[in-house]
């Protein structure tokens, strides 16, 4: 079977989740990739190690406009003949990844976290981490958008050729007047590990002991609701109900009770380790490992003992 | 301008979540449901406040059943002028999308608002989809919309960042956390809600593209390890040597 993996690759890197959703594509055909920007030959050939054989990269296309990305996406689907499309289920997955499914007329799976089973169904997230669910696509197309850090990504080898792509992509509807990079190399959502804080920190002053210690572990920093709404951490990190759903590998929790709304955003982490004085909080009953104490006291000894281990491999 | 805000029925999030016969649907027995917060918070109430500053209405649609009602109605008292619901189950995101592009082809919105995605089913797939129907572009995860004339001015997530895109009417928006703060309805709100006109309309001819075969529930955790404040180096130990993951 032929498939086609879309990646965003603005940034001129190739992050993780599309290096898994590339290796994801490859387990189920024989796979191309396509992607758009201005990224180096030598970076996209890399992706041979993820089960890639061909890269299609058009450099002229430099915006994250759906319309245009799904023209090109569509292109490629003819050109290669693919019978199934793989996005990441990210900011751009997200986007595009629905007007293709419409386009092509292909059922689109998203928030999948698995490869398609022997009946051809696809598990994928519902409930809000809370359940999962078997889809089946009727149409002879399909489009999965894969959950972020959900199957994992192993190198292997192997190069890819890369082929420059060219597609009639129309005129932009929209123009860009300004972008803002978020402050920090590691993005909430893709992040493996993460560390967070609650108002059990008393106030924005506090929560250089949290970037200590996500800065020891190579984690991002998340916080609650409450966090972001008063102002103390910016809305980007607050994780949880309505704000952003993760599921890293490991979620350090302190001074955060664990309301279910919370919990909605982060129950699906692998891991989940919760630093709270009180010990009827309700996130102990979600969690992995617990510490009843306080975060002022663990955080920084946490860091220490990080550092240690760190040190010692 | 005339807007057009997607509504859609989540159960609570304090809810239950279990399933019946033999695991293909979810157990509504005892769930409370409410307005999907998203739909509700972000995109309402922005479209509310649009309308509150220059004129225009707010109508909302939804493709459901009867038993639907009780949220529309919620979703009136809020605020919206009046509103639709195509009467059919929800087959699956395009058979949704298809209804809702149907309904603003016929009656010509100047845009098209959902929130980011529900939280029953997590797709994201919604808005891209009634975009595409329509032809029309489609800003997902806008954070902040400010509107002059027919021009709207849009902070919108991006991988790694925002960014600030501007664009003319009609068009298709996904609204994430930031564009509007959560609003109560009043007793003069809900007085007036039931009396608003909600329009019952048949679904037009389409065909899923997808279905949900089966459900399943994650497996239960073990319960919490705790370790003494005073030993931190074990938890450290253990997230080494047991959990493998540092």
């Amino acid at each position: 079977m032929s498939v086609l993996v879309y990646i965003d690759t603005l940034s001129g890197k190739i992050a993780k989740n599309a290096m898994e959703a590339v290796q994801y594509g490859s387990k189920i055909g024989s796979t191309t990739v396509v992607t758009n920007g201005d990224i180096s030959e030598g970076e996209l050939s890399k992706l041979g190690a993820y089960g890639a054989s061909k890269v299609l990269v058009n450099k002229a296309l430099k915006s994250n406009d759906s319309e245009q990305i799904t023209k090109l996406v569509a292109k490629a689907v003819e050109s290669t003949g693919a019978e199934t499309v793989v996005f990441s289920h990210d900011l751009v997955g997200r986007a595009v990844a629905p007007r293709l499914s419409v386009l092509l007329n292909a059922g689109l799976v998203s928030g999948a976290v698995a490869l398609p089973n022997d009946n051809g169904q696809v598990k994928v997230n519902v409930f809000s981490g809370k359940a999962y669910g078997f889809v089946n696509v009727k149409t002879s197309k399909k489009v999965i958008a894969l959950t972020p850090n959900s199957v994992g990504v192993v190198p292997g080898s192997g190069e890819a050729s890369v082929e420059a792509f060219d597609a009639d992509l129309g005129a932009s509807k929209i123009t860009v007047k300004e972008i803002k990079k978020q402050e920090g190399d590691i993005l909430l959502p893709e992040a493996e590990l993460v560390v967070s804080g609650g108002r059990g920190l008393k106030g924005p002053e506090n929560w250089g002991m949290i970037e200590d210690l996500a800065k020891v572990l190579g984690a991002a920093t998340a916080c609650s609701r409450p966090v972001a709404d008063i102002g103390w951490r910016p809305h980007h990190e607050h994780v949880g109900q309505t704000g952003v759903a993760i599921r890293p590998n490991l979620y350090i929790a302190a001074g955060i009770s664990g309301a279910i709304q919370h919990l909605a955003g982060v129950n699906a982490s692998k891991v989940i380790v919760v630093i709270n004085t009180d010990p009827e909080a309700p996130f102990f009953k979600a969690a992995d490992y617990g510490i009843v104490g306080d975060a002022f006291d663990v955080i920084p000894k946490l860091t220490e003992e990080i550092k240690k281990l760190k040190a010692e491999n | 301008m005339k807007l057009l805000v997607c509504i859609s029925k989540a159960p609570d999030t304090t809810s239950k979540i279990d399933f019946k016969d033999n695991n293909t649907e979810f157990n509504e027995a005892g769930v409370q449901f409410i307005v999907n917060p998203y739909d509700e918070w972000y995109a309402l109430v922005r479209a509310l406040e649009l309308k509150e500053a220059n004129g225009g209405s707010v109508t909302t649609i939804t493709v459901g059943t009867a038993e639907d009602d009780s949220i529309i109605r919620k979703a009136l008292a809020i605020g919206a002028d009046n509103a639709v619901r195509v009467d059919a189950k929800a087959e699956d995101a395009y058979f949704t999308a298809f209804q809702i592009a149907e309904y603003a082809k016929a009656n010509g919105f100047d845009m098209v608002l959902t929130g980011k995605e529900t939280i029953n089913f997590n797709g994201s797939q919604i808005g891209g989809m009634i975009a595409q129907l329509l032809d029309q572009p489609f800003v997902s995860l806008a954070t902040k919309l400010e509107m002059s004339g027919n021009t709207a001015t849009i902070d919108q997530e991006i991988v790694g960042g925002s960014e600030i895109i501007s664009l003319e009417t009609p068009f298709v928006l996904s609204a994430a956390k930031g564009m509007a703060e959560q609003r109560i309805p009043n007793m003069r709100g809900i007085m007036a809600a039931r009396t608003k006109p909600l329009e019952v309309i048949p679904a037009a001819a389409c065909d899923a593209m997808t279905s949900f075969e089966t459900f399943e529930l994650p497996e239960a955790k073990s319960a919490c390890k705790y370790v003494d404040a005073d030993n931190v180096a074990e938890l450290v130990s253990l997230l080494h040597n047991e959990a493998k993951i540092i």
